[in-house]
């Protein structure tokens, strides 16, 4: 008997971009004690350069397959692929938030530090090949996000929100833990590959389809499927503006990655129950929002409801099944996470009388005052509505497209009357801009230099997917692949 | 890949709009002179496919072709035939001309309204070149949102219901059509293997009959439908008409209109010869009520843009007539008369701009006498008025007569109906010719109106010469059109037989 302790080896390489991240945040939260301490702007610097440093990794790895702690975490083309989604989502809401959170009274370490945590989540997220990694990671996005949400802490709003967010996101995470835990009773796994290979499985074991409905409530949740949508309007408007950004974009997108993941591996055996659940879902979802968002005047609750139906057009890819339904949601997050960013970035630039201008009505003749960025949000906002040629229309077209070649033709059909539908809320911000005439005091633009060069980023990446989208959706196509081996 | 002349005259009111964006605003002359310069060009562009158009081929002509998104199947693919020749041509035409009605009449934000209305006429030569369902869809619902701008921003009091009416009437319609193009396009590749969104390839497969094809055709005629418009989906049409401004108004007629009847031309018909001809009795009911329904509205409206608009209703109900009775009179004369509309109405509104902006009213009973005031305008008026009533020796007769002759093979009552729009066209234009040129002068202020401008001249002229020409020697434009049409029919026929053989 020897006394040595074993090590074992790590490969610590298919963590990279996490460890990247959380590294950065780490980093900041060290300098966040140091002086300067009047200004923390350095500090955006050093998380924005962190988040480049993730991008640049995360492009470098481009093609490999790693794996690491018995296929806990895998960083595949698939996790790649969202990788560099949320990072992009991620440096974009840095960027935005460097002047914003200063002025509105609130920039701080932490805040740079959280976003950058929940960013780590939502990266684990897209890689995890093992339900106690998805929880995990969930968490770790989540908690941050709470304490995001209730950032602006002399703001009623603000903490409303982050309790909404906190309590709701709770009950939701408890009710994914007791799917995994069902799921896990049913398999005796919590491995994907290995669930999906269980006699369990195949037999459609009572228990392993209540750990699924469980799942899918979890899930519902954290992408704000209708019926379990209720926080998202609140949270998005009490929260401060770049947070919603990041709620909307990264967060979502990082638990899409995990929800196709698990049930396009895990749970591949239940495929005809799950297409018909997300099939109502779907439905359900993007009418709901849609006929909501019309309702709305503020325009941070009116993105929120069309956020909802945004996640419906994308069930709609996912019930269309098969290659071409995933690449198509992996397309559309692309163009959505670029979309949305932009769309309340030009909120967080906009203020009026030294307030956050949200309201519809004060954005009335903003192409007078300011022609430059009322062109640039409605760019946005006919990227939503999913006009060519922008990101929007492409996305939206490989979606129903996938759910024609699917079969489900009908579903194409209630999807594209609903974005008929969803243009006239749009449509409504573009009236306010150019067809009415400005009020004294409506909202201008505050002059931010990482703030401006995040919405041109965003506007180049709506302009170029939609103008040449072939060689980003031949990267959403090839993510999948590693899925439906 | 070499940039080929379709897709230079396409784009170049496109870079143009990008140059004028970058020009100070503040020189808002300097602006519109760019922007009609850029027009001209286009148009002087646009006279190399005219004149190097083979008549007697009947295929695509000067096509460029280009991979774009290969794995969708979706390619750049573009040209024209002797179908979208004309219309690219009218296209080309009338845009400078509704730039320089709008020299004096739009002073606010004009560098918006140049870089407006030049993306608006890249979207418009797209939809008419575009040979790739998937860039056609593109440019039909890109060319939306400048129109949309144009009537909300530089419109009448009502400018933003007609507006929002507008694009959420067009977005439904082509929002169907969308599902139907993804069917068409699945279902050709489930059969052929090949998937590929490229007209001419899709248009040799011959669609199984059913009621696949029936829904496809009821998708992309919806779409199609509510463009022309075809009534009873019509409602859309006076409110655009009459809250644009001018330029928007002799846009909106003379060429987006066209749109939809190209759309049945290029499309309903080749891909869908079946349901085409099953529902032909109904487009052609829908058609002559379109034409008696227009006409009967334009006479008792007060509102002379209204009077206008509402006669478009008819003048398009013969469009669709040509079309749906499937001979080459009634294709060569549809097509003629979309020329002749654009040609007609776009003038017709051109000279309700002028008046207005002089008096700051439309209603007829606020003008009358005015041939003693302003001759000049009163006789170019006459001439536009005739036009549009189908004078023989001017343009409007060749095409409603040629789409009569093709209706009375078809169905006799219904083209006797139709023939009866000719006379009740003469009783509201004639009428409303009267009541403003004619009689007492009634206003005092219309004493002191001032004759036509030089600019308005110039406007007018173009306009005027091509109205006389089309009417005096039809066969120049025809000429060009005939061989297409001959193979349009031809192929509609031969799948049709082709299908009544399985």
């Amino acid at each position: 008997m020897t006394g040595e302790i074993v090590v074992p080896v790590v490969g610590l390489s298919a963590l990279l971009p996490a460890l990247v991240v959380v590294g950065a945040g780490g980093l900041v939260l060290l300098l966040d004690l140091l002086p300067p301490r009047a200004s923390k702007a350095h500090l955006g610097t050093v998380a924005l350069a962190g988040l480049v440093a993730a991008l640049l990794v995360t492009v470098s790895r481009w093609g490999t397959d790693d794996r690491a702690f018995r296929d806990m975490v895998l960083l595949d083309n698939y996790a790649l692929f969202f990788d560099v989604v949320i990072c992009y989502a991620a440096a974009l809401v840095v960027m935005l938030s460097m002047d914003y959170v200063g002025r509105e009274g609130g920039e701080s370490g932490e805040y740079y530090a959280l976003v950058l945590f929940s960013t780590t989540g939502m990266l684990l997220l897209a890689s995890a090949g093992d339900l106690i990694v998805v929880f995990l990671a969930l968490e770790l996005m989540s908690l941050s996000l709470y304490v995001l949400a209730g950032f602006f802490k002399t703001r009623l709003v603000s903490g409303e929100a982050s309790m909404k967010y906190f309590l709701l996101g709770a009950f939701a995470s408890s009710f994914l833990l007791y799917g995994i835990a069902m799921l896990y009773g049913a398999t005796g796994s919590t491995n994907l590959d290995r669930i999906a290979g269980s006699p369990a499985a195949r037999d459609g074991d009572p228990l392993y389809l209540v750990g699924l409905a469980l799942l899918l409530v979890g899930f519902g949740f954290k992408i704000s499927t209708v019926p379990f949508h209720m926080w998202a309007p609140d949270v998005y408007e009490g929260a401060p503006t770049s947070v919603t950004a990041l709620i909307a974009t990264g967060s979502k997108a990082a638990a899409f990655a995990a929800l196709i993941r698990v049930l396009v591996v895990a749970l591949r055996g239940l495929q005809p129950d799950w297409t018909a659940l997300l099939w109502s879902l779907a439905v359900v979802t993007m009418t709901l929002g849609n006929l909501a968002a019309l309702a709305q005047s503020n325009l941070k609750r009116m993105l929120a409801y069309s956020s909802i139906a945004h996640v419906g057009y994308m069930l709609v890819g996912l019930v269309a099944g098969g290659a071409s339904g995933a690449g198509a949601v992996l397309f559309y997050l692309l163009a959505y996470t670029f979309t949305t960013i932009g769309a309340f970035g030009v909120l967080a630039l906009c203020q009026r009388a030294g307030e956050e201008a949200v309201e519809v009505s004060e954005y009335a003749g903003l192409a007078r005052r300011n022609p430059v960025l009322a062109a640039t949000l409605a760019l946005f906002l006919l990227s939503l509505i999913g006009i060519p040629p922008l990101a929007g229309f492409v996305a939206k077209f490989y979606l129903f497209g996938a759910a024609v070649r699917g079969g489900h033709v009908w579903l194409a059909v209630i999807a594209v009357l609903n974005s008929a539908v969803a243009a006239y809320y749009y449509l409504r911000v573009l009236v306010y801009m150019y067809m009415r005439e400005p009020e004294a005091g409506g909202a201008g633009y505050v002059p931010s230099f990482a703030g401006g060069l995040a919405l041109a980023i965003a506007l180049i990446g709506v302009v170029a997917l939609g103008v040449m989208p072939a060689p980003f959706a031949d990267l959403a196509q090839g993510a999948v692949t590693p899925l439906l081996r | 890949m070499t940039v080929g002349l379709v897709t230079v005259v396409t784009f170049l009111p496109a870079a143009g709009a990008v140059a004028v964006a970058l020009l100070p605003r503040h020189r808002a002359d300097r602006l519109k002179g760019v922007g009609l310069a850029v027009a001209l060009l286009t148009f002087a562009a646009s006279l190399p496919l005219w004149f190097g158009f083979d008549p007697a081929l009947p295929g695509i002509q000067f096509e460029e072709l280009a991979r774009w998104m290969p794995t969708l199947g979706a390619g750049y693919h573009v040209g024209v035939d002797g179908i979208s020749l004309l219309l690219v041509l009218l296209t080309t035409f009338l845009t400078p001309i509704a730039l320089a009605s709008a020299w004096h009449a739009i002073e606010d934000r004009t560098k918006e309204f140049v870089i407006t209305m030049l993306l608006l006429e890249t979207g418009m030569l797209g939809v008419f070149v575009a040979l790739d369902l998937f860039l056609f869809f593109v440019f039909w619902e890109a060319m939306l949102i400048p129109m949309y701008f144009v009537i909300g921003v530089w419109g009448g009091a009502n400018r933003v219901y007609a507006a929002v009416k507008f694009v959420l009437y067009t977005m439904v319609g082509s929002a169907l059509m969308l599902v139907a193009i993804l069917a068409l396009y699945v279902q050709h590749g489930a059969a052929t293997g090949a998937y590929t969104f490229d007209l001419p390839t899709i248009a040799r497969w011959v669609i199984p009959a059913g009621p696949g094809q029936t829904l496809m055709f009821l998708a992309f005629a919806l779409a199609f439908a509510i463009k022309v418009p075809l009534f009873p989906f019509h409602t859309w049409l006076p409110d655009a008409h009459v809250e644009a401004p001018t330029a928007g108004s002799v846009i909106l007629a003379g060429v987006l209109l066209k749109m939809g009847t190209y759309g049945f031309l290029r499309f309903c018909l080749p891909l869908f010869p079946e349901a085409s001809l099953a529902f032909a009795p109904l487009v052609f009911a829908l058609a002559v009520i379109g034409i008696l329904y227009g006409a009967w509205v334009s006479t008792v409206q007060p509102d002379l843009k209204k009077l206008v608009a509402y006669s478009s209703v008819a003048h398009l109900g013969f469009v669709m007539l040509g079309l749906f009775t499937l001979t080459t009179q009634g294709l060569v004369g549809g097509l003629i008369q979309m020329v002749n509309h654009g040609l007609s109405t776009g003038a017709l509104f051109l000279m309700v701009g002028m008046i207005y902006e002089r008096r700051h009213t439309r209603l007829i009973a606020d003008f009358g006498g005015l041939w003693a005031v302003i001759p000049a305008f009163s006789a170019l008026f006459l001439v536009v008025v005739l036009s549009s009533l189908a004078l023989p020796g001017l343009n409007g007769f060749v095409g409603e007569f040629l789409v009569l002759l093709g209706a009375f093979q078809v169905s006799r009552p219904l083209a006797v109906l139709a023939t009866s729009g000719i006379i009740f066209a003469a009783v509201y234009l004639l009428w409303m010719y009267q009541r403003v040129i004619f009689g007492p002068l009634r206003h005092e202020a219309n004493r002191r109106l001032a004759d036509l401008t030089p600019r308005e001249w110039a406007v007018l002229v173009p306009v005027l010469v091509f109205i006389v020409w089309i009417g005096v020697s039809p066969s120049t434009f025809t000429r060009r059109t005939e061989a297409s049409i001959a193979a349009l029919l031809a192929q509609v026929e031969s799948k049709a037989r082709v299908a009544l053989v399985r």
